[in-house]
C-alpha cells in the first residue's frame, strides 16, 4: 500500500505540485440495528482506495480513486495537481506548510477483542435481548438497539518523506426506548443518544452492560410521558456528562477550529465568534473552565498516532483557567496564524480531503462531584442525555434539548420533568460555570458523526466530560 | 466492466444461493470550494460503490464495496451471504422488486458529468467578481455518471444522471447574503447572477438591529420553505415513522392551509437525481398534501408490505432502519408575487435562510433553528432594515396550518435546504405567525 501512496505523490510532483501527500486506505465497517426484537439492518462495508492532495499556490487539489494500482495512483496524483492548478483563476496568497518531524512509524489502537472476530450471532442475540427487555415495559412502542465497528488501515506518504501506517479500531453502540403518547413521544437512551463510541474492540460493547440498563431506560421513557413540563425561567443548570460533552463539542470545539476562524468554512458550517488577536487574553469562561484537545487519551474515540498530515498526536490546551489559549489546527492554517500545528487534520475515508477536525476536546476534571453539586443547588434543573441541538454559524447562540430532566430543590433531586431545554450565549454560559465534578465521574464520550466540509464528511470526535453546574441559565424554552 | 456488467456479475456470483439485489453507482464527483474570495479546496473523485443486499430464507444482510474486480465482487458476495446465514430471520423482509419500467427518464447532461475544474473555476471567479470587493465563499460542484441496478427477480435498470450546484455567500464585515442554483445541467448555474444576488442581500443586511423575540408575521424564502419540507418529509411523510406512531401525519385530515400542496415528483421539470430507488422500484409521484389535506406517505417495499400497499419508490441506502424518504419534493407554487407579499405586511420579517434546524419532537414537529444570511424587518409594506439573526422554536405543521398561510408565491425554483441541494423546489411563502424565541444575544 505504501507503494501506491508513493506513486500518487510522485504523480502529483511530476505534474507541478510543490508538495503532495497521499493516503492509501482500507476501511471495514460492520453495523447491526434492531427494532423490537427484529434485526432490521445488518451491513458490512469495505472501501479501499487512494486519495492524494497536491498543493499549488493557494489551493489544495485533491483526487481519489478506488483503483489500487500503481498506474491509477500515479494518474490520481497528476489529476490532483491539475485540479489545484485550475484554482489559479481565483487565487489567494500562497499556502505555507509548517514542518513536522519526518518519520517512518506504525501506530496501532490497543484492543482486547477484535470486533469483526466476534460472532454475528452473539451480537444479534444481545441486541434482540435488550430490545425484548425494553419492549416488555408497558407503554414502550419502539425498542431500538444498535452497534457499529470500524477497522481502518491507513498508509500515509508525503513528498517530504513521511511513511506512516496506522491500524485504528473503533467500536460503539446504543439502545433507546421510545414511549408513544397521545400527542408526543418520549425517548430514553443509553449510554447516550445516537450512541457511545470509543477506540477499542468488542470489549467496549461488553463494558456498556446494556442488559443491566434496559429496564431502567424503558421505565424512564414511559414515566416521561406523564411527567410535568420542564419549568420555564432562569435557573441553575446541572448537566450530566454526555450533555456537557455535546455542549463542549458545539460551543467550544467548533468555535476553536482554526479553519472556521480563518473563514474557510464561512459559507457552510460557518465562522467563529473568536478572533485570533484575542488568543491568550479572551475570557472564554469561568476560571473553572479548562479544555484540552488531546489525541493521546487511551480509549477515547479521536485517539490516534498521527493525523492525516503526518503530525504526531498531542495534547493542546484550548481554554486554561477560563482564558482562550489554543485552537484546533493543521500545518497550513497554523502557519497563517503563527501557531504550532496541532495535529488535528483528518479525512473521512480515502476519498475525502483531510481538514481540521476535533480530536478529544474535553473538560479537565474539577474537585466536586455530582452528589455535591446537587446538594449545593437550591433551585435548579438537572438535565441528562441530548435530544436536540442547534447553534448559530458563529457558535454563539445555542439551544439544547435533553431527554430527561429532574428538578433540584433545596439540595435534593426532585421530580422528573419532560422536554427539558436550555439556551444561552457561549461566553456568558461558560462564564457561569461554577462547579465541576472530578476525574472519577469524567467519561470519554465519543461522537462518530460530526458533519463538516463539502463534500460532507463525518468526523469521529472525543469529548471527555464530567458533570458540571452553570448558574442562572434560561431553561424551558417553549415553542 | 461497466456498472451494468458489474451488477450482472454480482447477481451471477450469488446464483441460486439467495435472493439478491445490487445497485452500482459509478458517479464522478467534483467540487470546487472557495472562501475569502479565492479557491482553497478543489476536489475530484472517481466513484464506485457496489451495494448488495441478499436474503437467505428471509435472513437479510447488506454489504458494500468500492472494489469492482472479480475477486472484490466475490468477496462482497461471500461476506453478505455468510452474514445473512448467521443472523435471525427478518420477519419484515418484503422480497425483491418485480421488473417494472421507469416512470420518467433520468436527467443527464454529458457536459455536466465531465465538467473540468477550469469550468468550475470560471463560474466561481464570476461569482466572486460580482461581489465587487465583498468576501465570497461557497462551492460549485458537478457530478454525473451511470447507476445500474439488478436483482435476481429480473429487474434490471441503468440510467445516467447529472447535477450541478453553485451555492455561495458574500460577506460584508457584519453581514452576509446567499444565493443558490442547482439543476441537471451546468447551464442552470450563472455565477455572475448568483454573486450579484448574494452581494445585494449582504449589503442590504449590513448594519443590523437587534429585534425583540416574539411572534412575527413572516415572508419565508424558497430556502426556508425547503427546509420545512425536509423536516415534514423525514419525520412525517416517512411511512416507517408513521407506522411507528412517530409521525404528525393524519391521512385524510385537513392539517395544512388549503393553499398548501406538496408532492414528490421525479417527472417534474425541475427534478434531478435518480428515477428509481435503491430497491430498484421506479419512483412514483405522490401527493403528500393536496390543498391542505394529508393524503399519502413515502413507502419502501418494507413499509408497503406492512400495510398491504405498493412501494412508491422511495427506499434509500440504509433505509431499513430509517424508512423511506422522498427526494424530489415540490411545494407547488401559487399566484402571489413575492413583492406584493412584502407590500402587504404591516410589521413582520423577511427571512432568506434557516440554519441549523433540529427537531424537538417529531409528533408535534416543533423545530428550533436560526435565521442566517439576511433577515429583514418589514414595516408598512416596505423593508425597514436588517435585523440580527433570530432563533425560532416553532411547530412546522402549525406554522402552515389552516388560516395561517397568507400567500404562496409564483416563484418556485430549486432551493437548498438543511438536507442539501437537489431535493426540493419551493416558492416564497407568507405566513401569519412564526415564533421567534431568542435574539442574537440570547
Amino acid at each position: 500500500m505504501f507503494d501506491y501512496a508513493q506513486a500518487a505523490v510522485e504523480g502529483a510532483l511530476a505534474a507541478g505540485a510543490s508538495y503532495a501527500d497521499a493516503r492509501a486506505m482500507v476501511v471495514r465497517q460492520q453495523g447491526l440495528s434492531c427494532l423490537n426484537e427484529n434485526i432490521e439492518g445488518l451491513d458490512y462495508d469495505e472501501s479501499a482506495g487512494i486519495g492524494v492532495r497536491a498543493l499549488i499556490g493557494s489551493s489544495w487539489g485533491f483526487y481519489a480513486t478506488p483503483d489500487l494500482t500503481e498506474k491509477s495512483a500515479r494518474a490520481a496524483g497528476a489529476q490532483a495537481a491539475a485540479i489545484a492548478l485550475a484554482s489559479g483563476l481565483a487565487a489567494g496568497e500562497p499556502l505555507r506548510l509548517l514542518d513536522v518531524p519526518v518519520v517512518t512509524d506504525h501506530y496501532e489502537t490497543p484492543f482486547a477483542e477484535a470486533p469483526f472476530d466476534v460472532a454475528l450471532s452473539e451480537k444479534a442475540d444481545l441486541l434482540v435481548a435488550v430490545t425484548r427487555t425494553m419492549s416488555q415495559v408497558e407503554g414502550i412502542g419502539l425498542a431500538q438497539a444498535s452497534m457499529r465497528f470500524w477497522d481502518t488501515e491507513k498508509y500515509f506518504v508525503s513528498s517530504q518523506g513521511h511513511r506512516i501506517s496506522q491500524h485504528l479500531v473503533e467500536a460503539g453502540g446504543e439502545m433507546a426506548a421510545t414511549a408513544i403518547g397521545e400527542s408526543e413521544t418520549q425517548r430514553r437512551s443509553y449510554p447516550q443518544s445516537f450512541g457511545q463510541f470509543e477506540t477499542g474492540g468488542y470489549e467496549v460493547i461488553r463494558r456498556f452492560d446494556l442488559a443491566a440498563n434496559a429496564g431502567r431506560v424503558a421505565e424512564e421513557a414511559v414515566a416521561l410521558l406523564t411527567a410535568p413540563e420542564c419549568p420555564s425561567g432562569t435557573l441553575d443548570l446541572i448537566l450530566e456528562s454526555s450533555q456537557l460533552a455535546l455542549q463542549i463539542h458545539e460551543s467550544v470545539g467548533h468555535a476553536t477550529e482554526l479553519d472556521r476562524i480563518l473563514g474557510w468554512e464561512a459559507a457552510f458550517a460557518g465562522t467563529s465568534w473568536l478572533e485570533l488577536d484575542k488568543l491568550g487574553t479572551l475570557q472564554f469562561g469561568s476560571p473553572l473552565m479548562n479544555i484540552t484537545a488531546d489525541a493521546t487519551l487511551p480509549g477515547s474515540l479521536a485517539t490516534f498516532g498521527y493525523d492525516d498530515e503526518g503530525t504526531p498526536a498531542q495534547p493542546v490546551d484550548i481554554v486554561k483557567d477560563g482564558i482562550w489559549v489554543g485552537v484546533l489546527s493543521g500545518r497550513d492554517s497554523a502557519a497563517i496564524a503563527g501557531l504550532p500545528p496541532g495535529g488535528m487534520v483528518r479525512g473521512d475515508g480515502y476519498n475525502r480531503l483531510p481538514m481540521v477536525r476535533m480530536t478529544n476536546v474535553g473538560m479537565l476534571p474539577g474537585d466536586s462531584s455530582l452528589e455535591e453539586i446537587i446538594s449545593e443547588t437550591s433551585d435548579g434543573v438537572y438535565m441528562a442525555t441530548n435530544r436536540s441541538w442547534s447553534i448559530d454559524d458563529k457558535r454563539l447562540n445555542f439551544q439544547f434539548g435533553c431527554e430527561a430532566g429532574w428538578e433540584v430543590k433545596d439540595g435534593k433531586l426532585g421530580r422528573m420533568v419532560r422536554n427539558p431545554t436550555y439556551t444561552g450565549i457561549s461566553p456568558q454560559f461558560w462564564g457561569s460555570l461554577d462547579m465541576v465534578a472530578g476525574e472519577e465521574e469524567r467519561v470519554y464520550w465519543g461522537i462518530p458523526n460530526c458533519g463538516k466540509g463539502q463534500p460532507m464528511q463525518a468526523g469521529h470526535t472525543g469529548h471527555p466530560a464530567p458533570p458540571a453546574r452553570f448558574r442562572d441559565v434560561r431553561v424551558g424554552v417553549k415553542g | 466492466m461497466n456498472v451494468q456488467e458489474v451488477a450482472d456479475r454480482v447477481i451471477e456470483l450469488v446464483g441460486d444461493r439467495a435472493e439478491a439485489q445490487v445497485a452500482v453507482d459509478g458517479t464522478e464527483h467534483a467540487l470546487t470550494r472557495f472562501a475569502n474570495s479565492f479557491i482553497h479546496q478543489n476536489v475530484g473523485e472517481r466513484g464506485l460503490e457496489v451495494m448488495l443486499k441478499v436474503a437467505v430464507n428471509d435472513r437479510v444482510a447488506s454489504a458494500t464495496t468500492s472494489r469492482s474486480d472479480d475477486a472484490g465482487l466475490a468477496a462482497l458476495v461471500e461476506e453478505a451471504i455468510h452474514a445473512a446465514r448467521l443472523r435471525p430471520t427478518d420477519k419484515d423482509w418484503p422480497g425483491l422488486a418485480e421488473p417494472a419500467a421507469l416512470v420518467a427518464p433520468a436527467r443527464f447532461d454529458e457536459a455536466t458529468a465531465t465538467a473540468d475544474p477550469n469550468l468550475r473555476a470560471a463560474e466561481v471567479e464570476a461569482f466572486i467578481k460580482a461581489g465587487g470587493g465583498l468576501l465570497g465563499a461557497g462551492y460549485f460542484d458537478t457530478q454525473g455518471g451511470p447507476t445500474a441496478f439488478a436483482n435476481s427477480a429480473g429487474q434490471r435498470l441503468i440510467t445516467h444522471h447529472s447535477r450541478a450546484t453553485l451555492d455561495g455567500i458574500h460577506q460584508t464585515g457584519t453581514s452576509a447574503g446567499s444565493a443558490h442554483a442547482t439543476g441537471a445541467s451546468v447551464s442552470a448555474v450563472d455565477g455572475a447572477a448568483l454573486g450579484a444576488r448574494a452581494a445585494a442581500t449582504a449589503r442590504d443586511s449590513a448594519g443590523t438591529l437587534d429585534l425583540e423575540p416574539g411572534a412575527y408575521e413572516v415572508v419565508l424564502s424558497p430556502e426556508c420553505v425547503s427546509t420545512i419540507m425536509f423536516f415534514l418529509a423525514a419525520y412525517g411523510w416517512n411511512a416507517k415513522a408513521h407506522q411507528e406512531g412517530q409521525s404528525f401525519a393524519e391521512l385524510g385530515e385537513q392539517q395544512f392551509d388549503p393553499a398548501v400542496t406538496i408532492e414528490d415528483d421525479y417527472a417534474d421539470d425541475l427534478a434531478v437525481g435518480l428515477p428509481f430507488d435503491v430497491d430498484g422500484t421506479p419512483k412514483r409521484r405522490i401527493t403528500m398534501v393536496g390543498a391542505g389535506v394529508s393524503e399519502a406517505l413515502a413507502h419502501d417495499r418494507r413499509t408497503a408490505k406492512r400495510v398491504g400497499t405498493d412501494s412508491t419508490g422511495h427506499a434509500i441506502p440504509g433505509g431499513d432502519s430509517f424508512g423511506a424518504f422522498p427526494t424530489n419534493l415540490h411545494f407547488r407554487p401559487g399566484t402571489a408575487d413575492p413583492t406584493d407579499m412584502i407590500a402587504s405586511v404591516q410589521r413582520g420579517l423577511l427571512v432568506t435562510t434557516f440554519n441549523y434546524c433540529r427537531i424537538l419532537d417529531p409528533r408535534t414537529q416543533v423545530v428550533t433553528g436560526l435565521t442566517r444570511n439576511g433577515t429583514f424587518l418589514i414595516e408598512n409594506g416596505e423593508i425597514a432594515g436588517a435585523v440580527s439573526n433570530l432563533r425560532f422554536t416553532q411547530s412546522f405543521v402549525e406554522g402552515l396550518s389552516s388560516g395561517r398561510v397568507l400567500g404562496v408565491g409564483n416563484d418556485a425554483r430549486m432551493a437548498d435546504s438543511e438536507a442539501g441541494p437537489g431535493m426540493t423546489s419551493a416558492p416564497t411563502v407568507h405566513l401569519s405567525e412564526w415564533n421567534f424565541t431568542g435574539g442574537a444575544q440570547g
